[in-house]
């Protein structure tokens, strides 16, 4: 007799457990040995706590009560408890603070689009490095643990989540228009953005700059091909760059169009792609003002792999879909 | 010659979609002559219904595609890039009622909700809603036309070139909602990995 789960969900069984659990040892070693002790939170947390967070695009979509009435919701993402949970229990220690996790979220799913409502997150959070240092260096490990996944052609797309509105400020585009142009660019609706920017009163050169800058990507003679204005809002990625190891930069991609539609991030945003899957398998990026919302004031930098969509990238490049 | 796989409308736009790639130099006669065929290996193209183009680009089976504003607006939540308005493919997305008094009017202002009747039912909701209006949106697969004909539903909101068929079928156009033409889309990975291939294409698409 067949019982049905809820969509979105799934059983795993033996064959695919030995090769996740495989995959995954392999990534949690690259994050012990860089000094990144994993933690687990509770899967279930107050609602105010995601609240403090103000984030769009994962907002949880699961709530339940206790017996009290309070508000529990499934965490949407693990970046989140991990704030609190620094704010709460290193109030007194000092930062850095360097930890991993390998740990289920929860997120609402569209009908019939193969979304998963539970899914196995493998990341870092590196709390209190600010910027680029603290961006090298899990841009770095980020690179180790899909290495040791055993990805050979994956790449790193990185962005900077302050690069285009700093832009639309310097022409003078104003604030109450801002904030649709950037639903254009975050949706990835080029066509829109262009009939946004259209009707507003701007140079011809500033309008030229703006339609150029989302479609930018490449490697690191983007950055110093740029000039006058755009120059400067690169010069966030012009010094990361200059930090990074050989073997990690040749990883990156610079993609100045590449925005996040998460609330919370504001410099370095990375995405990670690989060509045997048609669906990135990791993101990332700073929040330097989220530890500030739980009273703990630290810039902070982290990414989360999709183990499972690591796991279809990985069987796609053995079966040479790369 | 290409390295991209391109995901091609049949119907409507085929035409005027071959046309354009063949403008920017790859080969399409083979798709021309073979209207059974799906996959064509040496232009890199596939052929598909126009509403399973946004599927084809979202999960990488195609890096580029072509299709109607319509068909991405109705499909909204699909992740792709949407990288230029090709230009072609003209229509309007509008509301129709029979010919005579308007009875979608008189349900809302008598019945204060309109059923009507579409092939997209998220943007005629998404429409309605907009605009402060009750509707019953019932989803048809075939011609609409024939809904406000037979009592099924007051109004439609369908996709009209010409307003022929709608003219045809004593229907009249009350209400524009918006134009489409059609859309050049890629994939949210092979628009980073494959950057060089594709930003070369969209030149020529601009060029042309």
């Amino acid at each position: 007799m067949i019982h049905r789960i809820p969509s979105g969900t799934r059983d795993v069984l033996p064959d695919e457990m030995r090769e996740l659990r495989a995959m995954t040892d392999r990534v949690r070693g690259v994050f012990e040995r860089a000094g990144y002790g994993e933690v687990y939170t509770p899967a279930l947390e107050y609602e105010n706590t995601f609240q403090r967070a103000d984030m769009s695009a994962t907002r949880p979509a699961y709530r339940m009560f206790d017996e009290h009435g309070n508000v529990f919701v499934l965490r949407s993402d693990m970046t989140v408890p991990i704030a609190r949970l620094v704010a709460s229990r290193y109030a007194q220690a000092e930062p850095p603070h360097r930890f991993s996790y390998f740990a289920h979220a929860y997120r609402g799913v569209r009908p019939q689009r193969g979304q998963s409502r539970e899914f196995l997150q493998a990341g870092v959070e590196l709390i209190g490095a600010p910027a680029p240092d603290g961006t090298a260096e899990v841009l770095s490990i980020l690179c180790a643990a899909l290495d040791a996944a055993g990805l050979r052609t994956y790449r790193i797309g990185v962005g900077d989540a302050s690069l285009y509105p700093s832009l639309l400020e310097a022409v003078g585009v104003p604030g109450n228009r801002r904030e649709r142009i950037l639903t254009e660019l975050v949706t990835g609706d080029f066509v829109g953005l262009e009939q946004e920017l259209q009707s507003l009163p701007l140079a011809d050169d500033a309008l030229e700059l703006l339609l150029r800058v989302p479609g930018m990507r490449g490697g690191p003679e983007l950055l110093e091909g740029a000039s006058g204005t755009l120059r400067e809002a690169g010069t966030g990625m012009r010094t990361l760059h200059a930090l990074l190891a050989p073997e990690v930069a040749e990883r990156i991609i610079f993609d100045f169009g590449l925005v996040r539609s998460l609330g919370y991030y504001t410099g370095a945003v990375f995405q990670v792609y690989d060509p045997a899957y048609g669906v990135p398998i990791g993101s990332g990026g700073r929040y330097d003002e989220l530890l500030g919302r739980f009273g703990a004031p630290l810039p902070a930098v982290g990414f989360a792999l999709n183990v499972e969509r690591l796991h279809i990238a990985l069987t796609g490049e053995e079966r040479g879909l790369a | 010659m290409s390295a991209l796989r391109i995901a091609v409308p049949r119907g409507a736009l085929l035409r005027e979609t071959l046309d354009l790639l063949d403008g920017i130099g790859l080969d399409t006669r083979e798709v021309r002559e073979n209207d059974r065929k799906l996959l064509f290996e040496a232009p890199g193209i596939v052929t598909m219904r126009p509403s399973d183009v946004p599927t084809y680009v979202e999960a990488g089976a195609a890096d580029l595609g072509i299709t109607g504003k319509d068909v991405l607006m109705e499909q909204s939540e699909r992740e792709v890039y949407e990288l230029a308005d090709l230009g072609y493919g003209h229509c309007t997305m509008v509301l129709a009622t029979a010919a005579g008094e308007d009875r979608a009017a008189e349900a809302l202002r008598r019945l204060g909700v309109v059923r009507i009747a579409t092939k997209y039912p998220r943007i005629a909701a998404q429409y309605f809603l907009e605009t402060g209006r009750q509707a019953e949106i019932v989803e048809v697969k075939g011609s609409v036309e024939l809904a406000p004909l037979t009592g099924l539903a007051e109004g439609i909101v369908d996709l009209t070139a010409t307003g022929t068929t709608l003219r045809e079928n004593g229907l009249v156009i009350r209400e524009e909602i918006v134009r489409c033409t059609a859309r050049l889309i890629a994939n949210r990975v092979a628009h980073k990995l494959k950057a060089r291939e594709i930003d070369a294409l969209l030149e020529r698409v601009h060029a042309r």
